[in-house]
C-alpha cells in the first residue's frame, strides 16, 4: 500500500486492537425445538393408538413408516399455524430429507451390523484352513471351511486383474490423450460395458470358452475381467486427465519421446489415483457371483489349478450355502462367508480411499458441493 | 408488519420511509475476521454508496444487510442490523421475511432463464406464495419503476434471457421491486454493463429514491458522486479486517475528506 | 473475420514420430479397439448361441409364458417380471436418491456431506450377494407385515391385491432390496448435477425471500432434470440386470400377474443363473437367447441414459 498507512494512522490501528465480540448464533427460520418434540410425541401417541390397535402386530417397519408420516404431517400443521404454509412446506421437506438420509445411513449400518453379528457366530479359525469336501448337511456350522473358495477367489481375481489392468490403463491413456477418431466410440463402448450385467458377461464366457474347454477358474477370470475393465478404465482416465499438461510439456521439452514421457512422467504422477482405480475394480470383481455361476461353477474341495476343472470362490461358497439353506448350519456358514467377503471388500474400499487421498492430483468427483460458493463476484 | 410475520402482504404505500442501521457489525469466514465494527445508517429515502478497494468487505457487508451472508458455509457475523426498530438478526426474525423486506440486486444480471419477462417480475410473489390481485398491474408498475416498461411492454412473454445485459439488470431490479421491499441493496449493479445501460440504471436509482432506501456498492467514483447522498469508504489494511475509514455526505467525502486515505482513494491515487 | 484469401495457406505441421512412439500409439489404440471388439464379441457369441432357439420358437420366444426341459421356451412372463422388479426398485430408489443428493448438496455441512458421500460410495461397493443374504434373512420377515398391511388396506388396487397368504418371495421384496443397490448410482449423478446449479439464480431466489425448499423447487430441480432422468435410466439398467438378489429372494414363476406383493416373480438374469448349470442342448440356446435379450435391453437403456444426461443443460460433461 502507500506510505499513508504508516504515517497518520498506523498507531490507532495497532495500539488498540478491539477484541471482536464472539459471533452471533444465527437462528430463525428453523422449526422450534418444542414444536418438533411435541409433534414427535403426539404423532407417536396417535400412531400407537391407531396403528397398533386397528391392525395389531403389523411389525416395526410399518409402525415407523406410519409414525414418520404422522410426525411430518403434525409438524407441517403446526408450522403453518405459526409461520404460514411456505415456511411449513420448507421445514417439512427439510425434515423429510434429513430423515431419508438418516434412514439410508441406518440401513447401511444394519446391513453391516447384521453381517458382522451373524457372521461371527460360526466364525472359527479352521474356516480359513478347511474345505467342504467332508462336510454334509448334518455337520455342525463350524465344520468345514472356505479355504478352497478363498484360494479360488484369489486365483480368479488375480487372473482378471492381470488381464484387465494393462488393457484398462492403455485404454485410459488412449482416452486421456483425447485425440483420434477412435476416442468417442471407445468412450461410448466403455460406458456401455459398465452397464453389462455380470450374468451376461458370464454367459458370454460360457458360450465362447466353457462350451469348448469346460468350467475353470480361468473362465471365471475372463468373465471378471470384463466387469473390471470399464471400472478401472474410467476411473483411471479421470485421474490421468488431471495430470497437468505442463508436466507432459516439460517431458517433451527435454526431448524425451511421447512413450517415455507417458510411462515415466504421466503414470507415476497419477500413481495413487491409478491404484484407487485398480482397487475399486478389484473390489467389484471380488464380490461378484453372477459371472461365476456359468464359468467357475463352484466346487466343494480344493482345486488349485485354475486352468482346469470347476473351482469354488468365496461368493459361490456363500451362494451355495444360502441357496440350499436347508439347515441352520448352512445358513450360518453362508453368513460367515459373507462376513469374510465383506471384510475383503471393506479393506479394499479403505485402501482405495487412502490411496486417493494421497494422490497429488485430486479427483473431480470428490469435489465438495456447496449451497453457495462464496460471494457472487 | 414485523420480520417474524407469517402473513404476507404487499404494501403499496411508499409514503413512509425505512431506515436501515447497522451497528457493531463484524463478519467472519470460518475463523477469518473480514469486517470489524462497522457502523452505518442508511437513512430513509436516501442512497448510500459503499466504496473501497477490492477485497475490503463491501460485498460481505451488504450481504449481511439482508441475511444472505449466512448462506455461505462457515460464514458468521456479530452486531446488529436494525430495520423499522427491529433487529433483523433477532431471535424471532426469519431470514426469508428479512430478505423480502430488503431486496438485493447482484453484480451479474441473473434473471431466471426458464421464465418469461413477466414471470420473472412475478417470481418473488410466487416464491413466497403471495396472492397478487392484479398481476398485470404489478408487472407494469414494477417494470415502470425499474425504467424498463417501455422497452419490453410488447414482449412480456419472451424469456428473460432474451434481453440485453442492461435490460436484464433492470429486469432484476423490477423483480426485486415487485415484492415491495423497504430497502434495495445493489452490489456493483453496473460493473458488467456498458456506459449507456449504466446511465439508464443510475436514472432508475434516482427515480427510486423517493420510494425506497438504497444501498449501493460501486467501484465507479463518478457514479458514487452522481447517485449517492451518503458515502462510506471501506478499507482493509494488509492482514487486517475491513473497516469504515470515513463516511459522510457525498460532498464532504469527495471534496473535503478528513482522512487522507479517503481523498487519495476517491481521487484515484490508489485502489 | 474470415480467413485471408487463398494466397496464404497454413503450413501443415508434421513431425515424424519416433519408432518407439509409433509402437506406443499402436499399443494404445490396439487396446482401445480391443474393448470394442470384446463388446462386439459378446453380442456375436450370444447371437450365434441364440439363433437355433430363435429359429425353433420364433417370436413366440418373447411372447409365450412357458419353460420346459427341452422346449418350447418363452420368456414373456420373465421379461414382464424383470421389468416389474426393476420398476419397483426405481420407484423406491428415485425419490430416496434425489433427497440424498439434495441432502448432500443443499442441506449438509461440508463435513457431513463428505461423510455421506463416502457412505454412499461404500453402499455402491458392497457385493449384491451381501444385499441378497441380508434381504432374504433379515429384511424379508420385517417387510412381510408391510405387504400384509398394504394388501389389507389397499387391496382394492390390483397391484396390492394378494391371492392366498404367501407374502414371501415377492417381486415387491426383491424390488426393495435391489432399490438399495441402484440408489448409489442415481444419487451420484443427481449430486453431480445439483452441485452445478447456477449460483446466480440460487442467490436471486434467496434474495427474493425464497425458502430453501422453494429454491430447490424453482432452480435446483428444474436445472437438474436431465441428470435425474438420465440417472434414473441408468439405475433402471442396473436393476434390469440384477441377478443374485432376485435368485435368492423370489420364487420363480412363468405366469404373469399384476400382484406384486404375492409370492412368485422372475427375471431374465435369475432364469439364466438358475438354469445354466444343468442346461443341455436346445435349453442352452434358449438361455443364450434370453441373455442376448437382456444384453440388448440393458445396452439400449444405458445408451439412452448417456444421451439424456449429456444433452441436458446440467449434465454436459458429467461422467456417468
Ligand atoms: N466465500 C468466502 N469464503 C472465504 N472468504 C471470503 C469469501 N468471500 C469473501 N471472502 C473474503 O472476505 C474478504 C472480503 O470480501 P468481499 O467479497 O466482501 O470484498 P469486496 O469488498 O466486495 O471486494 P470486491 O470489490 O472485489 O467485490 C476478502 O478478503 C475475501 O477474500
Ligand atoms: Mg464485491
Amino acid at each position: 500500500m502507500t506510505a499513508v498507512d504508516t504515517t497518520a494512522t498506523a498507531d490507532d490501528v495497532r495500539s488498540a486492537p478491539p477484541s471482536p465480540p464472539s459471533p452471533r448464533r444465527l437462528g430463525g427460520g428453523r422449526t422450534e425445538r418444542w414444536v418438533l418434540l411435541l409433534s414427535a410425541l403426539s404423532s407417536f401417541a396417535l400412531v400407537w393408538v391407531a396403528y397398533e390397535n386397528l391392525t395389531p402386530a403389523s411389525g416395526i417397519v410399518g409402525f415407523v413408516l406410519c409414525w414418520v408420516v404422522a410426525f411430518l404431517a403434525t409438524v407441517w400443521l403446526a408450522e403453518r399455524e405459526l409461520h404460514g404454509s411456505t415456511a411449513a412446506t420448507d421445514q417439512t421437506m427439510g425434515l423429510l430429507i434429513v430423515l431419508v438420509g438418516a434412514a439410508v445411513v441406518g440401513t447401511l449400518a444394519t446391513i453391516l451390523g447384521t453381517v458382522i453379528v451373524q457372521g461371527l457366530k460360526a466364525m472359527h479359525l479352521s474356516f480359513f484352513s478347511t474345505t467342504m469336501a467332508k462336510t454334509g448337511p448334518l455337520s455342525k456350522a463350524t465344520d468345514g471351511g472356505a479355504f478352497h473358495s478363498i484360494i479360488g477367489t484369489f486365483e480368479q481375481v488375480g487372473i482378471a486383474t492381470t488381464i484387465s489392468v494393462p488393457l484398462s490403463l492403455a485404454t485410459a491413456v488412449f482416452l486421456s490423450e483425447g485425440r483420434g477418431r477412435l476416442v468417442r466410440p471407445v468412450r461410448t463402448v466403455i460406458d456401455a460395458m459398465s452397464g453389462v450385467p455380470s450374468i451376461v458377461a458370464g454367459l458370454f464366457i460360457y458360450a465362447a470358452w466353457v462350451l469348448r474347454f469346460g468350467f475353470s477358474g480361468l473362465a471365471a477370470g475372463f468373465a471378471l475381467s470384463i466387469l473390471m475393465l470399464p471400472t478401472v478404465t474410467r476411473t483411471s482416465e479421470e485421474v490421468l486427465r488431471l495430470v497437468p499438461s505442463g508436466l507432459k510439456e516439460a517431458g517433451y521439452a527435454l526431448g524425451s519421446p511421447r512413450w517415455r514421457t507417458t510411462l515415466f512422467v504421466v503414470l507415476p504422477t497419477a500413481r495413487s489415483g491409478l491404484v484407487t482405480a485398480i482397487l475399486l475394480g478389484v473390489a467389484r470383481a471380488v464380490g461378484d457371483t453372477a459371472a461365476l455361476i456359468a464359468t467357475a461353477a463352484g466346487f466343494d474341495s480344493l482345486n488349485l489349478n485354475p486352468f482346469h476343472g470347476q473351482q469354488d470362490s468365496l461368493p459361490l461358497f456363500v451362494y451355495k450355502q444360502i441357496r440350499i439353506g436347508l439347515v441352520d448350519s448352512q445358513t450360518q456358514r453362508a453368513w460367515t462367508g459373507a462376513l469374510v467377503l465383506l471384510g475383503i471388500v471393506l479393506i479394499l474400499f479403505v485402501l482405495a480411499r487412502i490411496a486417493s487421498s494421497g494422490q497429488t492430483v485430486r479427483l473431480p468427483r470428490r469435489r465438495r458441493s456447496r449451497t453457495t460458493q462464496g460471494a457472487p463476484e | 408488519m414485523t420480520l417474524a410475520d407469517a402473513t404476507v402482504t404487499l404494501s403499496t404505500d411508499a409514503a413512509e420511509g425505512h431506515t436501515l442501521s447497522a451497528s457493531g457489525v463484524h463478519a467472519w469466514f470460518g475463523s477469518h475476521l473480514v469486517l470489524e465494527d462497522i457502523n452505518l445508517v442508511a437513512e430513509a429515502n436516501t442512497v448510500t454508496a459503499l466504496i473501497g478497494p477490492s477485497g475490503c468487505g463491501k460485498s460481505t457487508f451488504i450481504r449481511i444487510l439482508n441475511r444472505t451472508h449466512e448462506l455461505v458455509p462457515g460464514a458468521q457475523m456479530a452486531g446488529e442490523v436494525i430495520l423499522n426498530d427491529e433487529d433483523i438478526y433477532g431471535p424471532s426474525s426469519r431470514p426469508t421475511v428479512v430478505r423480502r423486506h430488503i431486496g438485493m440486486v447482484f453484480q451479474k444480471p441473473n434473471p431466471f432463464p426458464a421464465m418469461t419477462i413477466a414471470q420473472n417480475v412475478l417470481a418473488g410473489p410466487k416464491l413466497n406464495k403471495i396472492k397478487v390481485t392484479d398481476p398485470d398491474e404489478l408487472v407494469e408498475v414494477s417494470l415502470t419503476r425499474a425504467g424498463l416498461w417501455r422497452e419490453v411492454k410488447d414482449r412480456l412473454d419472451k424469456p428473460g434471457g432474451s434481453l440485453s445485459g442492461g435490460q436484464q439488470q433492470r429486469l432484476c431490479i423490477a423483480r426485486s421491486l415487485a415484492v415491495h421491499p423497504d430497502v434495495l441493496l445493489m452490489d456493483e449493479p453496473c460493473s458488467a454493463l456498458d456506459p449507456t445501460s449504466t446511465r439508464r440504471i443510475e436514472e432508475t436509482i434516482g427515480e427510486l429514491r423517493d420510494l425506497i432506501t438504497i444501498v449501493i456498492v460501486t467501484h465507479n467514483m463518478q457514479q458514487a458522486e452522481r447517485v449517492a447522498d451518503h458515502v462510506a469508504f471501506f478499507l482493509a489494511e494488509e492482514n487486517e479486517p475491513g473497516r469504515i475509514v470515513e463516511q459522510g455526505s457525498t460532498a464532504k467525502i469527495f471534496e473535503d475528506a478528513d482522512d487522507p486515505r479517503t481523498s487519495d482513494y476517491v481521487h484515484g491515487v490508489f485502489g | 473475420m474470415t480467413a485471408a484469401p487463398t494466397s496464404v495457406e497454413p503450413r501443415l505441421l508434421l513431425s515424424a514420430p519416433t519408432r518407439g512412439d509409433r509402437i506406443f500409439r499402436g499399443i494404445l489404440s490396439g487396446s482401445a479397439s480391443l474393448t470394442m471388439v470384446i463388446l462386439a464379441l459378446i453380442g456375436l457369441y450370444l447371437l450365434s448361441g441364440a439363433l437355433p432357439e430363435l429359429r425353433a420358437d420364433g417370436l413366440s420366444f418373447f411372447t409365450s409364458f412357458r419353460w420346459t426341459e427341452l422346449g418350447p421356451f418363452g420368456i414373456g412372463a420373465v421379461l414382464y417380471w424383470t421389468v416389474t422388479i426393476a420398476l419397483i426398485s426405481l420407484t423406491i430408489a428415485l425419490p430416496v436418491s434425489i433427497s440424498l443428493a439434495l441432502a448432500i448438496t443443499q442441506y449438509a455441512s461440508a463435513r457431513v456431506a463428505a461423510v455421506l458421500t463416502i457412505l454412499i460410495d461404500l453402499l455402491a461397493a458392497l457385493p449384491s450377494l451381501i444385499f441378497g443374504i441380508w434381504g432374504l434373512i433379515f429384511l424379508q420377515p420385517r417387510l412381510v407385515p408391510v405387504s400384509e398391511w398394504l394388501s389389507q388396506h389397499l387391496g382394492f388396487i390390483p397391484i396390492f391385491n394378494v391371492h392366498g397368504t404367501n407374502f414371501k418371495s415377492s417381486a415387491f421384496i426383491a424390488g426393495v432390496v435391489s432399490s438399495l443397490m441402484i440408489m448409489p448410482i442415481i444419487t451420484s449423478i443427481a449430486r453431480e448435477v445439483f452441485s452445478r446449479s447456477p449460483q446466480g439464480e440460487v442467490e436471486a431466489a434467496y434474495a427474493l425471500g425464497a425458502t430453501r425448499w422453494s429454491v430447490i423447487k424453482t432452480v435446483v430441480l428444474p436445472f437438474g432434470r436431465g441428470g435425474i432422468v438420465g440417472g434414473a435410466m441408468l439405475g433402471l439398467g442396473r436393476a434390469l440386470g440384477e441377478t443374485i438378489v432376485v435368485v435368492l429372494i423370489v420364487s420363480p414363476t412363468f405366469l404373469i400377474s399384476p400382484r406384486i406383493l404375492e409370492s412368485g416373480a422372475n427375471s431374465v438374469a435369475a432364469l439364466i443363473a438358475l438354469r445354466i448349470g444343468e442346461a443341455h442342448g436346445i435349453a442352452v440356446n434358449a438361455l443364450m437367447a434370453a441373455g442376448l435379450t437382456l444384453f440388448l435391453v440393458t445396452l439400449l437403456v444405458n445408451m439412452i441414459a448417456s444421451a439424456i444426461v449429456s444433452r441436458s443443460r446440467s449434465g454436459a460433461g458429467v461422467e456417468l
